[in-house]
């Protein structure tokens, strides 16, 4: 595997250990657009020669992932006036533990994984690890927002996966890229209903006790 | 035994004194000071040896013997690192718990002279400084246990030294990883920016500074000179990590040991100035990042092997 695109890797995983470990929502969010920049370099370093179609392939992973998403976020936090900060239900030293275990696992797994390796032996690892870590986000966070974060992590890291199969699937990686659709009408929601701090206190057995 | 690594001892222990200045200095200058002189550390070390202890009533020995045991165990650990980045003074397989056990006793040294004085805040002190060195431990072994995978080498000569340079390129993202922790833990071990301020003079927010508060005369040098040992210490463990000096010729490596220093405690300098002190109980937080960063270098090392 060429250099440059290990490289990229790492820092793929680092961007998702800040996001684990820090307590400023807005640099949780610069992380995962930093590493959405990086998800765009990837195809373009994993596979040397030009085309067109993964040009734009990155081209739009870039824009959608590294700059409107974050920049949509952003402005939902503005918005919905959402608490800065992070507040994992885990705490931070216990998130970023388990990332370091949920990392070493992958790791020796990814040898057994059947999947056809598609470029080099980090592709696999960091996919997997990049999901489990947004997963962690995402089932701790307290908050609509962080919770969005997460997904995006899990997101990244399903398009990660998709790349090793990028050259017999043809589409499936434009299709992930759809998956961010999704992510706009979270951030829409957040901001129309001012969702500013966590979904589970909306349960219907609080309607039922408001209704007696 | 050939020279070279006694004249890197020699220089290592003259300039120690000369990084805080160095950092401290480079702080100043970017945050639009002067700052005091770079050799300030020497003229306060000199002005201390010529005075006289004082000793509170309530103290024992162990008060007394705090600064020497500090002392003697940045030294003894100054014997165990291949400063000139070939061969150290001495060295088995396995120095490097030797190495971690001996920066631990100094601390310990330490904490048990602040706690001897019986005050308050010294106590307040030694804990915190307890707990910044018992989270930081955890990085150094991971990052000396990734340096061992690395160069296969149980030995800190063999681990930053020739082995070290002839494998640096294949596994350089994983170097820069342990680099980057052990600057870190040199923060925390010379009680720098992010994790305690040097120039704070508020006893309920300091960390080292308030540990060695009832220290005065010659043991204030001492405990002063030995805190930038271990400065310089960590700086030269560091610079050894991000370039390997084992594949150049004696003179040219010694020539190397001191400018490595300076440029580490400039980038020290930096990150005091662009950065806030962080609040005591995210220390912590950063420590356990820095080993969470040191087991992904292992953790790359294995994979590839």
């Amino acid at each position: 595997m060429s250099g440059p695109a290990e490289l990229v890797l790492l820092l793929v995983v680092l961007a998702s250990f800040l996001v684990l470990g820090t307590a400023r929502l807005s640099t949780g969010v610069r992380a995962v657009a930093f590493q959405g920049v990086l998800l765009g370099l990837v195809p373009l370093l994993l596979f040397p020669t030009w085309s067109w179609h993964r040009a734009a392939l990155a081209a739009g992973t870039m824009a959608i992932k590294g700059v409107i998403v974050p920049r949509f976020l952003l402005w939902a936090i503005r918005e919905a006036a959402v608490r800065r900060e992070m507040e994992p239900r885990l705490g931070y030293v216990p998130s970023l533990l388990l990332g370091t275990v949920v990392l070493a696992v992958a790791f020796a797994l990814a040898g057994r994984w059947p999947v056809p390796e598609g470029g080099g032996t980090l592709l696999v690892p960091v996919a997997v690890a990049t999901v489990v870590h947004g997963l962690l986000v995402l089932t701790a966070s307290r908050k609509a927002v962080t919770q969005v974060v997460g997904y995006i992590m899990m997101e990244n890291g399903i398009y990660l996966f998709g790349l090793t199969q990028a050259e017999r699937v043809p589409f499936l990686v434009e299709l992930g890229v759809l998956l961010d659709v999704f992510v706009g009408v979270f951030i829409m929601g957040i901001v129309v209903f001012h969702i500013n701090r966590e979904f589970d206190s909306i349960k219907a057995s609080r309607l039922v006790e408001g209704a007696e | 035994m050939s020279w070279s690594p006694l004249v890197a001892f020699g220089v290592t222990l003259l300039v120690a004194p000369a990084l805080p200045g160095v950092a401290t200095r480079t702080r100043s200058f970017l945050t639009g000071r002067r700052g005091p002189p770079v050799l300030q550390l020497y003229y306060e070390i000199a002005k201390l040896l010529r005075k006289r202890a004082v000793y509170s009533a309530t103290t024992t020995w162990v008060f007394r013997a705090g600064p020497i045991v500090g002392l003697a165990a940045a030294v003894l650990s100054a014997c165990l690192l291949p400063l000139d980045g070939r061969g150290a003074l001495a060295g088995f397989p396995g120095d490097f718990v030797l190495f971690a056990g001996l920066l631990a006793l100094g601390r310990f040294g330490l904490i048990l002279a602040a706690l001897d004085t019986g005050s308050s805040f010294e106590g307040m002190g030694a804990s915190r400084e307890a707990m910044v060195g018992a989270f930081a431990e955890a990085g150094l072994f991971l990052s000396f246990t990734a340096l061992v995978m690395a160069t296969g080498q149980p030995a800190l000569t063999g681990m930053l030294g020739a082995p070290l340079a002839a494998g640096w390129s294949a596994s350089l993202p994983a170097l820069v990883m342990i680099g980057v922790s052990l600057f870190v833990l040199l923060l925390a071990e010379a009680s720098r920016v992010p994790v305690d301020d040097p120039a704070t003079h508020l006893e309920l927010t300091m960390i080292h500074e308030v540990a060695v508060l009832d220290q005065s005369g010659p043991d204030l040098a001492l405990v002063l000179y030995g805190s930038a040992l271990r400065f310089t210490l960590l700086a030269a463990l560091t610079a050894l990590v991000l370039a390997p000096r084992g594949a150049l010729a004696a003179p040219a490596a010694l020539v190397a040991l001191p400018m490595g220093l300076l440029v580490i405690a400039a980038v020290v300098g930096v990150v005091e100035a662009t950065m806030a002190r962080l609040r005591l109980n995210r220390v912590p937080q950063l420590l356990v990042a820095t080993s969470a960063l040191a087991a992904f270098a292992m953790i790359l090392v294995l994979a590839r092997s």
